[in-house]
């Protein structure tokens, strides 16, 4: 709180107070609202002990898994049907755990602690105090998984040539100049943003941190796991295609395109989907349930 | 003054309150009262069967027996699969040479060479076969029950690249003498019949002999089937250097063997030798049903057998899927995820209510709160998973059959110890669940860790991300090795195909993965205690 500049503090202070007037101070204020609301909820997740610690646990188990599965991978001769850059990547499948959190505990943290009444009173309109949750929660996430998979690429591109990913093998180096390089690496810095919005919405419904995580988790990590029973084809494509984890995970394919079950950008799009629906689903409720 | 206030603290009658079994007591008035974990614990079980249930269900298949014929589908369409004496399903396609054998008695023959061809993946009809014989091709004399596939046999044989083996009812397997068999260096091969007692020895000479291994046959008619075989499996590469592992495509192959000195000796009177193909003619592809048979000229035979007398693998390439009771139990995973919340609430919920100092106050002996929570949630676990898994396996194995997809059938004993299992996996991980939450004591950080080292692992594991022994690895040393207990067939040597976690093959044996996940909720139980006892509540 300290922190803030003089005049911002006067600002938070006093703003709520100017009270209504015409229409066009309405949609001012409804500006200000979120205005506030994003500080007051910056404030609330930069003052929150863990949340320094989640982002570098973000970071840091992603480049570390990231590292033990190229460290671990070989190719001492040509045609490894490898995806050097989804297996530079594959710490992602872990970090998406710490974003999930993250997102939960954005708004399950104020259940827990009875914090959500007060923060409603003070900030009647639900929509846009979610809205201000959602875009700290993603502007944090996002931050912190450019880091995690930039971490992870430079591993990759450090370790796998030492490991027989060679140009003479037909693995050029790991490069953000490449164009499907960057896509994955891109693609999977929104993805992570995305599990944190799909969280948030679905923490937003069931409001318990516990069931709320153990529901997101499920969500994503049950899919690939069914997807692997499955006898008929049929149903195999359309699990691989339209849940979360597997559709959103194929934006860090850079070969084999033609044999993935949905496009790169369209199953981040599945993802988007399903996130979109958790926040309208979350937003919903907030407005109708008491607090 | 003060001293008759104090009294009432001490231990009379009311020490039987602090007794283990009141805290016990306790412990299950808490869960079973708080409505949500009740509802967690119905849902893991409920969602374990429905799971299940949609998945046995869900893959209706429909096949043809030939392109012009009729399309089938339902209980149609399921192989004919023949069960071993141990009631597993067994391949049990040979050529055999053989005569009747009353009594007991002993047949011994030497064999002078082994050889064979196959086609491989890309072999077509009509080319000619490649010279090479497989690994586990296999020749020499057996002792079988009768003609009928699956029945019991002992076997002693070369194979093409293991040596002599002694091998009987289908999974059992024993070394003899090393090395490939040539008219250089033959091998000399008996097979003694003693009531139900079948002894193999083997010899390079034809004087020096080797007992190799004793085979109990339970229940051989008195009349048995001695005579000569060969067979040969499916041509199969195993690649392991690609990511996950896997089985290249292959193709039929046969085995022809060279036989002399035959003699059987005992009740028999001296009768011609009559051949038949076990199990069928239906090879397949580029090998004709013709090429197989035997051809006597003096005392030699050559036999020429395609197929395999071994346990049928669901990792081989059987031509038809084959599903194992461990993937009906899938949904345990998503039971483990509902119970890991409920079980980490279990105890941090007591921390966010602030009713944990309430508990500790009433009993200061805080290792026996926990071991009295561990007791509870696992109880509760282990009793609603095995609901569910006796209602899943029975059910979606009917379900699948109504459906026309194959479940390979396992023992009771196996069937009994995947369903104890996936209960048991369940318990240990609510305990670890609770451990966890006992250390961090916040739900969303306490189930997430859990989640993660528990399914992440596995996910990866199975996966096609890895490399094989990366996977291998991560299924030896985390949680995940647990899993290891669901599975329902071994990895047998005397069959080659691509056992791979992907293929459902864990590196661990069943009881030895599921001791690595007890090991890890030892550990972090004894962590849990450890912290509980040192910090304020």
């Amino acid at each position: 709180m300290s922190q803030a500049p003089p005049a911002e503090r006067a600002h938070a202070r006093w703003a709520p107070h100017t009270g209504p007037a015409g229409p066009r101070q309405a949609l001012l204020s409804g500006w200000t609202g979120l205005r506030e609301a994003l500080h007051a909820e910056w404030t609330k997740l930069r003052t929150l002990p863990g949340t320094p610690w989640l982002l570098g646990a973000l970071i840091l188990l992603t480049v570390a898994v990231s590292t033990a599965a190229t460290a671990a991978a070989t190719c001492p001769s040509g045609d490894c049907s490898v995806d050097p850059a989804k297996l530079s990547l594959t710490g992602i499948n872990l970090g998406q755990a710490v974003a999930a959190i993250l997102g939960v505990l954005v708004i399950s943290g104020e259940y827990s602690t009875g914090m959500i009444r007060t923060t409603i009173t003070a900030m009647p309109r639900r929509t846009s105090m979610m809205a201000a949750k959602a875009i700290i929660v993603t502007g944090l996430v996002l931050a912190a998984g450019t880091v995690a998979v930039l971490g992870s690429l430079l591993a990759g591109g450090l370790i796998l040539p030492g490991h027989g990913f060679t140009p003479a093998h037909g693995y050029p180096a790991l490069s953000l100049g490449d164009g499907p390089v960057l896509r994955a690496a891109a693609g999977s810095v929104l993805y992570l943003g995305l599990i944190a919005l799909l969280s948030l919405g679905v923490a937003t419904m069931i409001r318990d941190a516990g069931a709320a995580i153990g529901t997101v988790l499920g969500l994503l990590y049950l899919s690939p796991i069914i997807a692997a029973v499955v006898s008929s084809p049929h149903w195999h494509n359309d699990i691989e295609r339209y849940a979360p984890m597997s559709a959103g995970l194929a934006i860090q394919a850079t070969t084999g395109l033609r044999s993935l079950p949905i496009s790169p950008w369209g199953g981040l799009g599945v993802l988007a989907a399903w996130a979109a629906a958790a926040l309208l689903a979350g937003g919903l409720l907030l407005r109708l349930r008491d607090a | 003054m003060t001293m008759p206030t104090i009294t009432p603290y001490r231990p009379g009658p009311q020490a039987a309150r602090d007794g283990f079994t009141q805290l016990l007591r306790a412990e299950w008035t808490k869960f079973r009262t708080v409505r949500g974990w009740v509802i967690g614990v119905v849902v893991a079980a409920l969602v374990t069967v429905v799971l299940g249930l949609l998945i046995a269900g869900g893959g209706s298949s429909t096949c043809q027996t030939s392109p012009s014929s009729p399309v089938l589908s339902g209980p149609a369409c399921l192989p004919h699969i023949p069960l071993g004496p141990g009631g597993v399903a067994v391949t049990d396609q040979f050529y055999f040479v053989r005569q009747p054998l009353a009594g007991n008695g002993s047949i011994t023959v030497r064999v002078a060479s082994l050889t064979g061809l196959y086609a491989n993946g890309v072999t077509r009809v009509g080319q000619p076969l490649t010279k090479g014989v497989q690994p586990w091709s296999k020749a020499g004399v057996i002792i079988k029950a009768g003609t009928r596939p699956g029945s019991a046999y002992a076997a002693m044989m070369v194979t093409g690249g293991h040596g002599v083996r002694m091998q009987y009812n289908y999974t059992r397997d024993t070394a003899g003498l090393p090395g490939a068999v040539s008219a250089a260096s033959p091998r000399w091969l008996r097979l003694t019949r003693s009531g139900h007692t079948l002894t193999g020895y083997d010899s390079a000479d034809g004087t020096h002999w080797t007992r190799v291994g004793t085979a109990r046959l339970a229940g051989l008619s008195s009349t048995v089937q001695a005579g000569l075989f060969a067979t040969s499996p499916t041509h199969t590469v195993v690649v392991s250097q690609s990511l996950g592992g896997g089985t290249s495509a292959g193709g039929p192959s046969l085995a022809t063997a060279v036989f002399d000195h035959a003699s059987l000796s005992g009740t028999s009177p001296s009768r011609p030798w009559t051949g038949d193909a076990v199990g069928g003619k239906a090879t397949g592809g580029p090998v004709t049903s013709g090429s197989l048979g035997f051809h006597q000229s003096g005392g030699t035979f050559t036999v020429t057998g395609s197929g395999d007398i071994a346990p049928l693998v669901p990792a081989a390439d059987a031509g038809f899927p084959i599903s194992t009771i461990e993937q009906s139990l899938v949904g345990a995973f998503a039971g483990l995820i509902a119970v890991v919340v409920v079980a980490a609430m279990f105890i941090t919920a007591e921390y966010r209510r602030g009713m944990i100092r309430t508990t500790l106050a009433a009993s200061p002996r805080r290792g026996r709160v926990l071991a009295a929570k561990a007791i509870v949630a696992g109880g509760v676990t282990f009793a609603a998973g095995l609901a569910a898994a006796i209602i899943t396996v029975p059910l979606s194995d009917r379900l699948s059959h109504a459906k026309g997809s194959y479940v390979l059938p396992v023992s009771t004993l196996t069937e009994l110890r995947v369903v104890v299992g996936t209960a048991a996996l369940l318990a240990v991980a609510a305990i670890l669940a609770l451990a966890i939450g006992t250390a961090l004591r916040r739900s969303a950080a306490a189930v997430t860790t859990v989640i993660v080292v528990i399914v992440l692992p596995y996910i990866l594991g199975t996966g096609d991300v890895l490399p094989l022994g990366a996977e291998n690895w991560l299924l030896r040393i985390t949680p995940a090795a647990g899993f290891a207990i669901q599975q329902s067939v071994p990895a047998y040597p005397q069959v080659t195909a691509g056992y791979t976690p992907t293929a459902g093959y864990f590196p661990l044996a069943p009881w030895a993965g599921f001791a690595v996940l007890c090991a890890w909720a030892v550990l972090a139980l004894g962590l849990a205690v450890v912290l509980i006892r040192r910090r304020d509540a």
